[in-house]
């Protein structure tokens, strides 16, 4: 059965992933649509920046976070100041970590769907008396929301799944910074190959499953659309 | 009264219109694909910006040279060429788009907005359910329900076979005859402009060459119109009487009466006639001897040679214009020169709307 530790691990794991992926749709979603309608000559160099975390291992990404976020550097010793302890080595830095790590994983499919709404809709809602902001939320959005889906799951699943970063920068604290991916390194180290099947099936199957339901929401949608 | 000034950069020219039209009946804005005609009305709604301009509808004023005012913020109804429904909401929801952000719309004005258009048998429709021409009566509703101040449409047929054209001219004739606000129309179809226009706006490479009430715009011989093969003149006339033994009907206009095969319009009813050149004839007396009906006295007032074989000669008929198309050889067998008393004969009338 599953350990105390396990059960803080998958608890750990489950906030950091949640509170992640909130971040990161209210962070990407601006960000996407910037990008999706801005005809600013340098935009792929945001694109390329968001995208590093796609190809750099996560070890790099964890130990520059580290050296940022650390106590010896001005933000770390700020941020320090402010929140009484080390942003390093605390949950707090585990979430700024998977934000940065899952940013592209949610910024990607946002801005795509956003591209594809048309615009031409944003321009019937403006003639029909709806403000930026207005069109935004009630057309931009809604017409977008299978970019929305993808974007959540996507983001937290990487969450999840991310170990390189994580162990980096949170350390494996147990109920701080001990997360699922890391406890199952441990267990196979440890050679108990019971307990780090019981995580690592459980997890394969909740990641099968949130795919399942990804697909079946964009198909529903695609055929709604295309019905007829 | 609606004042306009304009002047756009587009990819190859420019668009740089100025004009004044008045502020009820349809305005026909015609001309050849590419001439500018969508720009011209997408500024009107402010959806593209024209750097200097003016622009006032009514007593608002929407550009002037500090001020540009949102499209959001104008009082302003667009009819897109494919209808632009949201996809992600039914008809219903389509509409209460905009009910919901209108504060104060009475129950009794969505209701004749829906009854003018026929909306209640759509209503809970998604809107791929609906044909093209379905979807145009659901975004022409959909525009009044802001209670504009004008309505635009851009080519709201174009993109409709002519089975949905017939289907959704009718609602158009029913705009015409009801509402109270301006219409600018847009399109490249003569038939539509024919039907539908009180007034027209002629442009062409981004240039108004014309503006005008319609048969004046479709008679003017400085104008493209007259001599485009199939030039015509429009008349309004009423229809007065009905000659049951012969299957016909009495319609008046400023120049006469025209007798016409009866097609059940009620006595009163108020309906647009249209002649092409090519089926008026002239003659020096009136002929008695003819299977003609419709003739009227006329004095010729200008002639202008067509190709190499014939003229075109517009005439009034009691201050109404009327356009004829003859052979120069008929023409100088007549002798007809400006100033001539002569007779029209009208082969054949179409009676629109």
């Amino acid at each position: 059965m599953l350990s105390d530790l396990d059960i803080a691990a998958i608890t750990v794991t489950i906030k950091l992933a949640f509170m992640s992926t909130a971040i990161l749709i209210v962070i990407g979603t601006p960000l996407a649509w910037w990008l999706s309608q801005t005809k600013f000559k340098f935009k792929v160099i945001f694109e390329a920046i968001i995208a590093l975390p796609l190809i750099l291992p996560p070890t790099v990404l964890g130990f520059y976070l580290l050296i940022t976020l650390g106590s010896n550097s001005p933000l770390g010793a700020l941020l320090e100041s402010y929140g009484g302890s080390s942003i390093a080595f605390s949950f707090s830095g585990l979430v700024i970590g998977s934000v940065i790590y899952s940013l592209p994983f949610v910024v990607q499919p946002l801005q795509n769907s956003f591209s594809a709404v048309k615009r031409q809709s944003l321009e019937v809602a403006s003639t029909l008396g709806a403000s930026q902001l207005d069109r935004f939320f009630t057309v931009a959005v809604p017409l977008a929301r299978s970019g929305f889906v993808t974007a959540a799951v996507l983001g937290f699943a990487h969450t999840v799944g991310e170990f390189g970063v994580v162990l980096m920068i949170g350390g494996n604290i147990p109920g701080e910074t001990g997360v699922l991916s890391i406890a199952i390194y441990d267990h196979v180290e440890a050679m108990n190959y019971a307990q780090a099947h019981l995580l690592a099936g459980g997890l394969l199957l909740t990641s099968f499953v949130m795919l399942i339901f990804v697909y079946l929401f964009n198909r529903h949608f695609s055929i709604l659309r295309y019905k007829n | 009264m609606i004042e306009c000034k304009i002047k756009i950069q587009l990819e190859g020219f420019i668009l740089d219109a100025k004009f004044t039209i008045p502020d009820k009946g349809i305005t026909v804005v015609f001309g050849p694909s590419g001439s500018g005609k969508t720009t011209l009305l997408r500024a009107i709604a402010g959806l593209e910006r024209s750097d200097v301009g003016f622009l006032k509808v009514g007593d608002s004023i929407w550009q002037s040279d500090h001020n540009f005012v949102p499209t959001h913020k104008r009082q302003i109804g667009y009819v897109f060429q494919d209808a632009a429904l949201f996809e992600h909401l039914n008809v219903e929801g389509n509409l209460n788009y905009v009910v919901r952000r209108k504060a104060k719309l009475t129950k009794d004005f969505i209701d004749s907005i829906y009854t003018l258009l026929d909306i209640k048998p759509l209503i809970n429709r998604s809107t791929i359910q609906l044909s093209g021409g379905e979807k145009q009566r659901v975004a022409i509703a959909r525009a009044l329900l802001t209670k504009p101040k004008i309505l635009l449409l851009d080519e709201p047929l174009s993109a409709l076979d002519l089975k949905r054209k017939n289907e959704i001219l009718p609602y158009l004739d029913n705009l015409h005859s009801q509402l109270e606000i301006p219409i600018l129309y847009v399109t490249h179809s003569q038939d539509e402009t024919s039907r539908l226009a009180d007034h027209l706006i002629l442009i062409e490479d981004g240039k108004i060459i014309g503006n005008g009430p319609i048969n004046e715009m479709l008679t003017r011989f400085d104008l493209p119109l007259s001599h485009s093969g199939d030039a015509i003149s429009i008349f309004d006339a009423r229809v007065i009487s009905r000659d049951t033994d012969f299957n016909l009907m009495h319609l008046e206009f400023k120049g006469g009466q025209f007798i016409v095969p009866d097609n059940k319009l009620t006595i009163g009813s108020l309906v647009r006639i249209r002649v092409a050149a090519r089926d008026v004839s002239i003659t020096k007396k009136k002929q008695v001897d003819t299977s003609i009906l419709n003739i009227f006295p006329a004095v010729v007032e200008e002639m202008v040679p067509e190709g190499d074989a014939q003229v075109m000669v517009r005439l009034t008929l009691k201050g109404v214009v009327l356009l004829a198309c003859l052979t120069k050889k008929s023409a100088i067998s007549l002798k007809l020169n400006k100033g001539s008393s002569v007779f029209v004969q009208v082969k054949s009338v179409a009676i629109l709307s």
